[in-house]
Parts: C-alpha cells; structure tokens; sequence
C-alpha cells in the first residue's frame, strides 16, 4: 500500500520536476511573458486610474475603479495560465516529440493530472503574486479592511473547475494535432468574454448572463470582489464557493473521463504518432 | 510487479493482428483533375486512380508471431512495410483493429497498465525535451516508472558511461547534443525502467560504427545478465544477422519469412552458395516489390484480375 503510494507520489512528482526544470531553462521566455503581463495589468489599471478624466466626472472612486479592474485583471491571470498549463500539456508534449513516451509509461492519467494541476497552481500562484506586487506598487491601495483568507480559499475551489475545464480543452490538442492547440484559445475568449473580469455581468445581453452562470470565473470574481471590496457585493461569501465546488466536483471527473475516451480514440485511429 | 516464471514462456504473442488507418480520401475535384490529366497520357490507366483516391490503407495485415522469453528476435522489412507501426503496437500507443497481442500472458488492451510496467522502447528519433539536460530527462522518465530520483541518477551515469556518453554532457541541454549522443541517452533512458521486454525501433540509426557496437553488446549483456527479452527492428542487416536468434522479414504488413538468421539464408540459397542476409532480404522483398510495382504501374487492374 505504502509501497503503491509512493509510486504514484513519483509519477505525480515526475511530471512536477518536469515543468519546473523547463521554466528554468526557458527562463527567457517567463520573463517576457511576466513583463508582458504586468505592463498588461497595467494599462488596465490606468484605466481605472484616468476614469474621472475620460468621462469628466470629478465623483468617480477611482481607487474602487482600480481595485476592482486589478482584482479581474490578477484573477484572470492566475485562471487563465492554469488552464493554459493544463490544456497546453498535450501541446507541448507534440511539440516536443516526447507524448508517446509518456503515454506509454505506466501512469494513470489522474497521476499525470495532478502533477501537472499542482504545478500549475503553485506556478500561476508565484506568477499572479508578482504581478500584483508589482502593480500594487504603483498605487495607493488600501486592502485593510479585506479578507484576504476568504479570497485565497475562494480562489483555490475556482481553479479545480478551471483545472477540469482545462483537462477537457486538452483533449483538442490530442484530437486535432495541428489545429488543437489554437482552439484552447476559443475556450479561453468564452471565458474571457462571459466571466465579468472587468466589469459587472449584469451589463452584458441577457443570453450571455445565462452563459456567465455556467462559467466557474464568474463566481471566483464576484467572491474576490466581495471579500476584497467590502460592501460591494450583497451575498455570503459561501454563496459563491457551493457553486465552485459542485463545478469541481463535475468538471474533474468528467474531464479526466473525456480525456481517457480521447486517449484511446487517438490509439484507434494513429493519432499519437503525429507531431505536425 | 508481475515476474516471468521459467524461462520457456512465452514472452510476446502477437495473434493474426490487423492494423488499418484511415487516410485522408483524395477530393472529388482533384481526382477529375488527376483522371483527365492521366487519361490524356495513358488511355488504360483510369482503373488506377480507385487504388489511390481509397481512404483505407493496411498497415499490418493479419501478422501472427511469438517471441520466446530471453531471445532476440529481429524485425526487418522496406520503409513503411508496417515495422515502427507493429512496435506501436506492442507499446501500447495504438489499438489493434483484429487479433490479440500478449506480453507474457497479459492482454495489451486489457491489462494495459500490467503490460507498460514490463515494456520499454527506444524509437528511431530520440523523443526529448530538447532544452532539458540528459540527467533533467533521465530522472523524468525513470519517475515514470517509479524509480527513485537517486538511484536513476547513479544507474544513469552508469549506462551511459558503459555507452561512452562524457559525464560533462550529462547536465548540458540535449539540444546540444549529436543526434547519435541523443540516441544514447534514449537507450539508456529505457534501460533504466529495467524492461522485461525492451521494444527497439532502429536503435543504431544514426549511430557511428563504433557506438553501433557498443549498444549491440549493451543489448546482448541486457539479455545475459537481465533475461530480457528484446524485439528490434532495424536496416543494417550485419547487426541483424549478428544479434537476432530469429527474424522476421515484414513487407506490405505481412510476414514473408520467419526464421533464424541461418534458416532464412537456406530458404534462398542457390548453387550451394551461402547468401547474405542482404541478399535475403533482397530476394524475399525488393524482388517480390518490383514485380508488384510493375504489375500496378504499367498494367490495368482488370487485366491482373
């Protein structure tokens, strides 16, 4: 039993080790992208930021402005590099040239995941905290009265629906080799688009606040919000986290299901052995 | 994990196997292109254009062997004879559309989990993450099947000192590397899950003589000293001849000859005269494509019907 744990620990841990040792060696390319993503947090922020100056309104809280645009900017952040870790996983792996040796090692899929799953919070989690830090830095803001514990555990129950919805959009790369990896992306507008990351959902057309309630962002944001923007949003907190959760808890299976159906479609049909 | 129990077992059944892939069917309006532009050269030759416009091509055609515990048994045949295709197969990453294909008793399909702890493949092109470092790769692949990082480290050096791998490379990116050294590290990297069947796809490609030598006497002790059991497929017909106690010659997805290096030179032999295993292969293959290629080149199908 211990003995079995322990394998399944180094199989989890493989993939873990695996995706830090290629941050490391791709260091260049983090950089880029978190300097990329910073002057991105930015230049949403100062939107907030010059909100009296584009409307000519002197009443606007500009403070609750730029708060309420990082909160969505530093959310989408941490959701999207998890379901990009997650659903690029076959990607890289074609691209690579390595996704046959891994599928032909003795490893359970729900392994695999999540290895690849706690790298990617641990990951998205160093990432978002740095952005924040540093486009904190460049305004006022007061967080005293936040409920900073709230936010975390609202935002870790919001990425297992993120990582189940990723372990879906995964399968694309494994269907489709050449086209796959671009369509991840259409998730991600959908997402993107519906989830309210910069504004309130009640302003989008009706059918798509039916669509935003099916989408696990739009809790995590109205949850952060609440408990970071004191006052603004008029539920309990836990109202926020049932709806993550029973995401979760059907997107993870459901997902790691999917993703063994489309495993062995690929071993059906030869799809594995492309690399195009 | 599950261990042979004698030495007389057998090792690897692969039953009456029949693997198809679709491929893409050629568009109405190219084959109205193709058919007037080939009708304008070749009155007879429309019936050749069904052959190429069908979806379906059969890349191993009711293939039906077994390989005894301890032996090596060698795979030979033309490109796309259906080679890397049956060594898929094997490691599980494609599905068998007909027959059944065992590793020491335990179906691949079934009991595909069992099978991949006993099973290990080097391919044709050494599949790396190219950025990481040999040790960063060998450690990833060994946790895979549940080596420990410190024993996969020294068992690593080990295998690729033994493989005349510099220990400086040892940390340096693959992508460094030459593709022979990168061909080692791939060999290594499957030597270090200890495999009970180890599954090489033209391991030597690439390599030079000197290293072609040492990965065949690296095979051999893995035999001697580990009772593995080891399929291999290869080009070079000296290795071939030097190492395999069996081989099967595959062309077109079918087994044309099964036999021991000396029994496949008997089957062949003219005047007394010991030919070579090229001049085997030869004759059971490239012969038999020719007479096939100009049956389907220059004569209409309803006149070979």
């Amino acid at each position: 039993m211990i003995k079995g744990l322990q394998l399944e620990f180094r199989q989890s841990y493989a993939f873990i080790a695996r995706n830090f040792n290629l941050v490391k060696r791709y260091w260049g390319w983090e950089v880029v992208w978190l300097a990329y993503s910073i002057a991105n947090a930015l230049s949403v922020t100062f939107i907030g930021a010059g909100a009296g100056e584009i409307t000519g309104q002197t009443d606007i809280d500009t403070d609750f402005l730029i708060t309420y645009l990082l909160i969505g900017t530093l959310v989408w952040r941490f959701l999207a590099s998890i379901f990009n870790n997650i659903s690029e996983m076959i990607a890289w792996e074609r691209w690579e040239g390595t996704i046959e040796y891994t599928f032909m090692a003795p490893v359970r899929r729900f392994n695999q995941m999540l290895g690849q799953t706690v790298f990617a919070i641990i990951y998205s989690l160093i990432f978002t905290v740095i952005i924040g830090a540093v486009v904190a830095s460049f305004f006022e803001l007061d967080f005293s009265e936040a409920d900073l514990v709230s936010a975390t555990l609202i935002l870790l129950v919001g990425s297992l629906s993120f990582v189940g919805i990723g372990v879906v959009a995964s399968i694309l790369p494994l269907l489709y080799p050449e086209r796959g990896a671009q369509m991840t992306n259409i998730v991600q507008a959908f997402f993107l688009l519906v989830s309210g990351i910069y504004y309130p959902i009640s302003v989008l057309p009706k059918w798509l606040q039916v669509l935003a309630r099916f989408s696990p962002a739009t809790y995590v944001l109205e949850g952060m919000r609440a408990a970071l923007l004191p006052g603004t949003v008029d539920k309990e907190l836990t109202s926020f986290v049932w709806p993550l959760l029973l995401m979760g808890l059907v997107m993870l299976p459901l997902g790691i299901y999917l993703f063994q159906r489309a495993e062995r479609y690929t071993k059906r049909t030869g799809k594995l052995k492309r690399s195009g | 994990m599950f261990k042979p129990t004698n030495n007389t077992q057998v090792a690897v059944l692969v039953d009456d196997v029949v693997k198809q892939f679709n491929v893409a069917a050629v568009p109405v309006w190219r084959k109205l292109i193709r058919r007037s532009h080939q009708a304008a050269e070749n009155g007879n030759s429309t019936e050749l254009k069904a052959r190429r416009g069908k979806e379906v091509i059969t890349a191993v055609d009711h293939v039906t062997f077994n390989v005894q515990q301890n032996e090596i048994f060698g795979v030979l045949g033309p490109n796309g004879s259906g080679k890397s295709t049956l060594i898929r197969l094997l490691s599980t990453l494609l599905l068998p559309d007909q027959g059944r294909i065992e590793v020491f008793g335990l179906d691949i399909e079934k009991n595909d989990m069992q099978v991949k702890r006993l099973i290990n493949r080097v391919s044709v092109d050494a599949a790396f993450f190219k950025k990481l470092s040999p040790k960063e790769n060998l450690l990833y692949g060994a946790r895979l099947y549940g080596v420990s990082g410190p024993e996969a480290n020294r068992k690593a050096k080990e295998i690729l000192k033994r493989l005349g791998l510099r220990e400086s490379s040892y940390t340096s990116p693959m992508e460094d590397m030459s593709r022979g050294m990168q061909q080692k590290v791939a060999i290594a990297r499957a030597f270090l899950s200890q495999p009970i069947v180890l599954l090489l796809d033209e391991p030597t490609t690439g390599l030079d003589p000197r290293s072609k030598l040492e990965v065949q006497a690296f095979i051999n002790e893995l035999r001697d000293t580990h009772n593995a059991t080891i399929l291999i497929t290869t080009h070079d017909m000296n290795e071939a001849d030097a190492i395999c106690d069996r081989i099967a010659i595959l062309d077109e997805g079918k087994i044309v000859a099964l036999d021991t290096p000396d029994g496949l030179k008997k089957l062949v032999s003219h005047n007394g005269q010991t030919p070579s295993l090229e001049e085997v292969f030869m004759q059971l293959t490239g012969k038999e494509l020719v007479e096939k290629d100009d049956l389907t080149d220059f004569v209409p199908e309803k006149v070979l019907a």
